[in-house]
């Protein structure tokens, strides 16, 4: 391995301040929640302490935002509301470092990839549902569809700003305001959206930013005066989620938990492969609900995939989320390190064998080797549960029906990759995945115009192209 | 600025390949406002201007129409900030030119600016509204996606100097072509200064290239050069609408036909912006 000088950015480009305050009615506030302490989880500082909400907050939040709606948002012609929506897509543009490192530093993904794909990833969203905001007679949902009003949303912390921007630039577009709760360990570049969106000079109320844990979510999307909930986290709480909206009539769409098989034919071309397994697993940590998890390979080219996997897993650099030559960063809490060795453990205990990255790992912060088991079979925990981290299950296949039968055998539907040089192979997997997103030959694309989101225990609805609008929308 | 400071004049000239040149023919004409007033002296266009504005468009084709959509995006939002920068040009040289109040020349320009915000955020969602996977009754993957023609010329509507400018010009290059552009012949102005908008929003030289001069004498090299794709008549005067269509006929062009006395303060539709695309279906097996 070559050695490489550090390379950081620094810290100071992200405008720390020591406290953060919620976003209500086009105000920063103090709310009356117990204040959090957000934490560097690469090298376990605190970072800020932030404000957050008390159920008497949250109400503040959905009144303004039903104000707003009524008065202002909802019956402004989409043209005007277009041109809020890309004041905000070129205010993150200009202040894109900032948000980077600022992402890092809360999150602890490496500044490589906050800088390359959360930050512009964002701004994409908002340029492109700018554009919708005035064309929605032609997005396929009849001529003149409605918003639906005052949305509450709910998002997780493994792409903090981009989930915000996922969950608010179609809500804007298609004419409806939000109340939105980033997660109680990333609250920050949520926040400092909430500045720009202040800059934007946005009507006061159509957004509002909360924060808090997950008490603070939960009276969110319960709020009666909510008519539209999406919520993106773990299948568990997304099940809770709907359990407390049935029978309200509210709108609901989920994006949950995902394992994701990623599948290797004999015909492959296995470079390419190994640096999409790697991209599936190890980016962001492995906290990607889309992650390829699950790499089902074909027997014959097994042994020689998983040789080079390891070659290439081994070159991987783990540390300084700053740095800006790591590839993979900090895990985001120490909730999430414990729970990753957990299961990791239970892949040695049910006799996966386990091969795990001698790389250095920093002294302090969260973080977890690169770790890929083979041997693996379907019934462990390690091939069925969602383990949200930088650990890779080995299982192999000898016929396209068996890996098929394989990836499917899955309660989640959310991603799937198929590996293959051969074209009418890829479009017949395709074909045949329970997923919402397919992936051929790449990995971990993400698009505003291509519409993402699951099947079965993944979720239901879409987020991104014009499908995406739906979940907005009164139709 | 004192009220005795003579004022610097502008040289009006055409716009080709990402450049101000003067007509090569070294010929100029007088543009006067609604009263007879002389405005300027604007270049008049020949038919080598015409043939360099056909080659500066078909070299930027295969950059701007291989562009990603997101791209075209970003680049057209921009000329529409450049475009708000100049609000007030615009007000004085439409309200000039058209003859109308400053309040009317408002509203005609910030509908323009509107106007080209629209067809900005066409550019990555035409093909999810116009683009089709086809069901096939058999073993195949079968889509279609709309791509650009190539370049198309354009003769801009003769009354509506900015506003109807503005709304032929961009659904042309919203979708990936390129445009060789008439303007208005006696209201040319704010196409000159449009053009100075394109030259400094980041749209690569040759896009969109404007010819000032007289529509009737260039016209018809346009509508015969077999380097263009397709024909836009909107301001085509009525006596030589028929003539251009044949014309047209020699290399097939697609010819968009002008819509009788079209009203431009009206939200468009898509028609513009399906006239110049081509529909590719692709078919690819499916099986194990």
């Amino acid at each position: 391995m070559w050695e490489y000088a550090p390379a950081p950015e620094s810290r100071d480009i992200a405008n720390l301040k020591p406290n953060y305050r919620m976003f209500i009615d086009g105000q920063f506030v103090e709310g009356a929640g117990e204040p959090l302490k957000t934490v560097n989880p690469g090298t376990e500082e605190v970072l800020a302490e932030v404000s957050t909400a008390a159920p008497a907050d949250v109400d503040k939040a959905v009144k303004a935002a039903r104000r707003a709606y009524d008065r202002v948002w909802g019956k402004m012609p989409g043209s005007e509301r277009a041109k809020y929506i890309f004041r905000i897509a070129r205010l993150i543009q200009e202040r894109s470092r900032e948000l980077a490192v600022l992402e890092s530093l809360d999150n602890g993904k490496p500044i490589k990839e906050s800088r390359d794909v959360d930050v512009p990833t964002a701004a994409a969203h908002f340029f492109y549902h700018a554009g919708w905001a005035d064309k929605l007679a032609y997005a396929g949902h009849g001529p003149d569809p409605r918003p639906l009003g005052v949305a509450g949303q709910v998002i997780p912390w493994n792409f903090p700003l981009m989930m915000a921007a996922w969950k608010i630039a179609p809500a804007l577009a298609t004419g409806n305001t939000v109340v939105i709760k980033p997660a109680e360990t990333t609250p920050l570049s949520a926040l400092v959206l909430a500045e720009i969106i202040q800059q934007a000079d946005l009507p006061p109320g159509v957004v509002n930013i909360l924060a808090g844990a997950g008490d603070v979510g939960a009276a969110v999307v319960s709020h009666p005066d909510v008519d539209k909930v999406a919520f993106t986290g773990s299948t568990e709480v997304g099940k809770i989620i709907q359990r407390q909206l049935a029978g309200t009539g509210r709108r609901l769409s989920l994006e949950l938990g995902g394992k994701a098989a990623n599948i290797v034919f004999d015909d492959a071309p296995l470079d390419q492969a190994v640096e999409g397994i790697v991209n599936g697993i190890f980016f962001n940590q492995g906290h990607v609900c889309c992650a390829g998890s699950r790499l089902l390979v074909q027997e014959s080219v097994a042994d020689e995939l998983l040789e080079k996997l390891r070659v290439r897993v081994s070159t991987l650099r783990v540390g300084d989320p700053l740095d800006k030559n790591t590839d993979v960063g900090a895990i985001n809490s120490r909730e999430q390190l414990t729970k990753i060795q957990q299961l990791v453990e239970t892949g040695d205990a049910e006799g996966a064998q386990r091969w795990t990255s001698a790389c250095p790992l920093p002294d302090k912060g969260f973080y977890f080797a690169p770790t890929v088991f083979s041997n693996v079979s379907q019934a462990m925990r390690i091939a069925r549960e969602e383990i949200f981290g930088p650990v890779l299950s080995v299982l192999t296949f000898r016929t396209p029906d068996e890996a098929v039968a394989k990836a499917n055998n899955t309660p989640y539907g959310l991603s799937a990759g198929i590996w293959t040089e051969k074209g009418s192979r890829i479009l017949w997997a395709a074909q045949k995945m329970r997923a919402g997103v397919v992936w051929a030959n790449t990995f971990n694309r993400f698009d505003p115009t291509a519409p993402f989101g699951g099947y079965q225990e993944s979720g239901f609805g879409r987020e991104g192209g014009r499908t995406g609008l739906e979940a907005y929308l009164d139709v | 600025m004192s009220e005795n400071r003579i004022a610097v004049a502008k040289t009006y000239k055409l716009y080709i390949g990402g450049a101000f040149p003067r007509s090569e023919s070294g010929r100029s004409y007088p543009v006067v406002d609604a009263k007879g007033a002389f405005l300027a002296n604007a270049a008049q266009g020949s038919r080598k201007d015409a043939r360099d504005a056909v080659g500066a468009a078909r070299k930027a084709f295969a950059g701007w129409s291989g562009a990603t959509a997101y791209n075209r995006g970003q680049v057209l939002f921009r000329v529409a900030e450049v475009l708000e920068g100049r609000r007030e040009q615009f007000i004085a040289e439409v309200a000039a030119c058209e003859g109308v109040t400053v309040k009317k020349a408002q509203s005609l320009v910030d509908a323009a600016i509107d106007r080209w915000v629209w067809y900005a955020g066409w550019t990555d969602k035409v093909a999810t509204v116009l683009g089709a996977s086809n069901p096939v009754a058999g073993p195949y993957f079968s889509f279609s996606v709309p791509e650009p023609t190539g370049v198309v010329a354009v003769l801009a509507p003769q009354q509506s100097s900015l506003l109807g400018l503005i709304s032929v010009v961009a659904p042309v290059i919203a979708t990936g072509n390129t445009a060789v552009v008439v303007t208005s012949q006696d209201r040319p102005l704010p196409a000159v200064t449009l053009s100075e908008v394109l030259a400094t929003s980041d749209l690569p030289g040759g896009v969109v290239n404007v010819l000032t001069g007289r529509t009737a004498e260039i016209a018809p090299w346009l509508a015969s050069h077999a380097d263009v794709n397709a024909l836009d008549l909107t301001g085509a005067p009525e006596s030589t609408r028929a003539d251009l269509e044949r014309a047209a006929a020699g290399t097939v062009k697609r010819v968009l036909r002008a819509r009788p006395s079209e009203d431009f303060t009206r939200e468009p539709d898509l028609a513009r912006l399906r006239a110049f695309l081509e529909m590719k279906t692709v078919w690819h097996p499916i099986g194990v």
